[in-house]
């Protein structure tokens, strides 16, 4: 399923390595998690929790009366 | 008109704390599709609050992450169709947004990564993230994508290759700084980061 057409460039030849582009992936990886990581790491923003007790308090029973500020 | 058979108390205590605990999630995901900050989390909340007003119809026992995820999604899309011209004026605000929350402690990697992610197709860039971040297998991807399994990962494979491919050669259009520095910084945490575990 390798697709060895897709390397074209050839910016240096015979530079990129199956090594470094294994090493290349993992640190893509490495870069999501740690992007995502950070958000998620973030405190939560108190209106967040502020529309939900919002929500609560209307009993939940009726639809969007679309009271948001 | 969906019929809302009311929840038990003690299941819509358990469903909110659960929303509850998504919240950073969702805030997550909303910012990798949107970039801008503050846009992400009135899609957080958007999101939050649909599954909140729908909790009679999700099934306890289930992946209310995926589920969330879902709904997020959803509504992303939604948002962005009906006013798609906003996604260019979002696009600016996130070239700001983002250098201005980046992560001192790895100065240039972290900003590459996301301006070469916003390169990416949106399909693959979500299917990317929810797999290769949000930590969904890829039948649970599938399911919040709605799109076959094969189709995610197809997605996926093809998102790794085009950033390996634009992180390579310093395709992001940022200032025009070089790529190597970029990439040696990107390798050397790696290695770190590959040696620790």
């Amino acid at each position: 399923m390798t697709d060895r057409a897709g390397r074209k460039e050839g910016r240096k030849p015979g530079e990129p390595n199956v090594e470094e582009a294994r090493l290349r992936q993992q640190a893509i990886g490495v870069k999501l998690r740690q992007m995502f990581d950070d958000v998620v790491n973030e405190p939560v923003p108190d209106d967040f929790l502020d529309i939900l007790r919002q929500a609560d308090n209307r009993g939940g029973a009726g639809g969007n009366s679309g009271d948001r500020d | 008109m969906t019929e809302r058979t009311a929840m038990d108390p003690a299941s819509e205590k358990q469903f909110k704390k659960d929303l509850v605990g998504l919240i950073p999630h969702l805030r997550a995901f909303a910012r990798t599709l949107c970039g801008d900050a503050a846009t992400a989390d009135d899609l957080a909340q958007d999101a939050m609050m649909k599954a909140w007003d729908a909790r009679s119809s999700f099934q306890m026992g289930t992946n209310m992450k995926a589920w969330t995820f879902m709904i997020l999604r959803n509504q992303f899309y939604s948002d962005k169709r009906r006013s798609w011209r906003q996604t260019q004026l979002d696009q600016e605000a996130a070239e700001r947004t983002l250098v201005a929350i980046d992560d001192p402690a790895s100065p240039l990697a972290l900003d590459e990564m996301r301006q070469a992610l916003k390169m990416l197709p949106s399909e693959q860039r979500e299917a990317l993230i929810l797999v290769g971040a949000g930590g969904f297998a890829y039948e649970e991807a599938a399911e919040i994508c709605g799109c076959a399994v094969g189709t995610v990962k197809s997605r996926v494979s093809r998102a790794r290759r085009a950033l390996s491919g634009v992180l390579e050669a310093g395709d992001y259009d940022r200032d025009g700084s070089p790529a190597g520095d970029a990439m040696r910084s990107i390798l050397a945490d790696a290695e770190r980061l590959s040696g620790s575990r």
